[in-house]
């Protein structure tokens, strides 16, 4: 089943290499005659990097990167926003420096440097959450550390920004961040409302609460709250998504024959 | 007494992977393989040790130069650095085993374990600097913290192994589920296991 699914991939993806080979050929052919179709296309492309990260890509669900954060920032939809801000910071600013460095840094030291970029910009992040956002910080403390070995930092740095321009890179970055933090953000939802029985929202600056919604207080499984309710809600939203993948997975192949089929026949018929 | 307290809640009850959430990417991706979760967790421990007595002294350090804002930066350049080494050293002299670790050793870079056991070094060195923790006492808990973090993730991670033998080849699984989705909810199961060590320190 698993050979299944990273042939289906593999193929995807090389299909996605021809494509943008191919959509690269035209438009180096369309430019000798006029320039409006390359503006026409460019936008499109810029698009794909930007929505890969958010669902085909996706970070957490897909890749099965950076899964550390994901448990203890899940517990309340506070902490999972924190969280995927503190990531979108990290992330957003490596990409956009490794890729503007990416020329500079010779490949055999180019992972130190990235780790040095990163560390630095983590430590920002920790610097002014500690400032800034105090009650935040305590309950995140240790894993705002931790994004320094974050799966997803590093692997987009080396897949993506230190092979791409700046500008692709932010947008990727900003697509990846997205991903992640819908990811987040549901999971929280589901062991915040299970495990507290409603919703509270505290302001991360003051640490004020600003408001509590608690319909189902008395019927709260505080064990949600703990690892054992992240381990059963990801794995559980891990499971839908996967199914859901691969029923488009398998209505695009069924697609995919009859179009064949009905070729087949066709040239059968002539 | 100090050490067996640290040494027990950190292998059993605030196990680094079921309750510390830490290393999940390479549990998650090596479970399926009995050899290959032996072979990283020899690594790990071998790493951490080591890695945990360097950050101990860069704590030492860091707090004689007043730079202990600098924490992060610098135990991930020295591991990094440290891991490279040893992979080097592993590459020359043990090709056997590097063969068989193959990609994965590099992954202990990132290995949220080795860095994770770095921070708690780092806090509890600056707990016996604030004077809440003795000399012996911060001393033996980080010793405890050294060792208890590579056990607890090989003793979760190898008998992880066994149940993820039963779960693949299991065909009521719904098919979506299969992966890395019934691993997680069986990781679960295991979390509500620990949850029975609870107050036993």
């Amino acid at each position: 089943m698993s050979e299944n699914k990273i042939n289906t991939a593999d193929v995807e993806k090389s299909s996605e290499v021809v494509n943008s080979a191919e959509s690269t050929q035209k438009s180096a052919v369309s430019t000798k005659v006029t320039d409006k179709p390359k503006k026409v296309k460019k936008p499109n492309e810029l698009l794909k990097v930007f929505t890969n990260g958010i669902i085909k890509d996706n970070a957490l669900l897909v890749m099965l990167l950076g899964l550390c954060p994901l448990f203890p920032s899940t517990t309340s939809i506070n902490n999972a926003i924190g969280m995927s801000v503190a990531v979108l910071f990290v992330l957003f600013f490596s990409n956009i420096i490794i890729s503007s460095i990416r020329k500079i840094v010779p490949s055999n030291i180019r992972v130190p440097v990235y780790i040095v970029v990163i560390a630095t910009l983590v430590t920002i992040v920790e610097l002014l959450m500690k400032a800034f956002t105090e009650t935040l910080y305590e309950q995140l403390s240790v894993f705002i550390s931790l994004i320094v070995v974050n799966c997803i930092i590093l692997g987009r740095a080396e897949a993506f920004a230190s092979k791409n321009s700046v500008g692709k890179s932010a947008l990727d970055a900003l697509g990846i961040s997205i991903g992640f933090a819908m990811v987040l953000l549901i999971v929280a939802f589901f062991r915040e409302v299970i495990g507290t029985g409603g919703i509270t929202f505290v302001n991360p600056f003051t640490g004020d609460t600003l408001f509590t919604f608690l319909p189902l207080a008395d019927f709260a499984v505080p064990v949600f709250v703990q690892s054992f309710g992240g381990f059963v809600t990801f794995g559980l939203v891990l499971g839908v998504f996967t199914t859901i993948t691969m029923w488009n997975n398998d209505r695009k192949m069924k697609k995919e024959q009859k179009e064949k089929l009905a070729l087949q026949q066709a040239k059968g018929g002539k | 007494m100090v050490f067996l307290t640290t040494f027990i809640s950190s292998l059993l009850v605030n196990n680094v992977i079921l309750s510390g959430t830490k290393g999940l990417c390479s549990y998650i991706g090596l479970s399926k393989d009995k050899k290959a979760t032996l072979g990283m967790s020899i690594a790990l421990i071998v790493v951490c040790v080591l890695s945990g007595l360097i950050s101990w002294g860069l704590a030492a350090l860091l707090t004689l130069i007043n730079a202990t804002y600098l924490s992060t930066i610098v135990s991930i350049l020295v591991i990094a650095s440290f891991v490279q080494l040893l992979e080097i050293f592993i590459k020359k002299f043990l090709p056997s085993l590097y063969k068989s670790l193959g990609i994965y050793l590099p992954l202990i870079t990132t290995n949220c374990v080795v860095m994770g056991l770095a921070i708690s070094i780092f806090s509890t060195y600056a707990k016996y600097i604030d004077g809440t923790l003795s000399s012996l006492d911060s001393a033996l808990t980080i010793l405890g913290m050294i060792l208890a973090y590579p056990l607890g993730y090989f003793m979760v991670i190898y008998v992880f192994a066994f149940i993820q033998e039963r779960i693949q080849n299991n065909n009521e699984t719904p098919r979506g589920f299969k992966g890395a989705a019934i691993a997680f909810i069986a990781t679960a199961a295991m979390c509500l296991a620990i949850y029975g060590f609870t107050g036993l320190v």
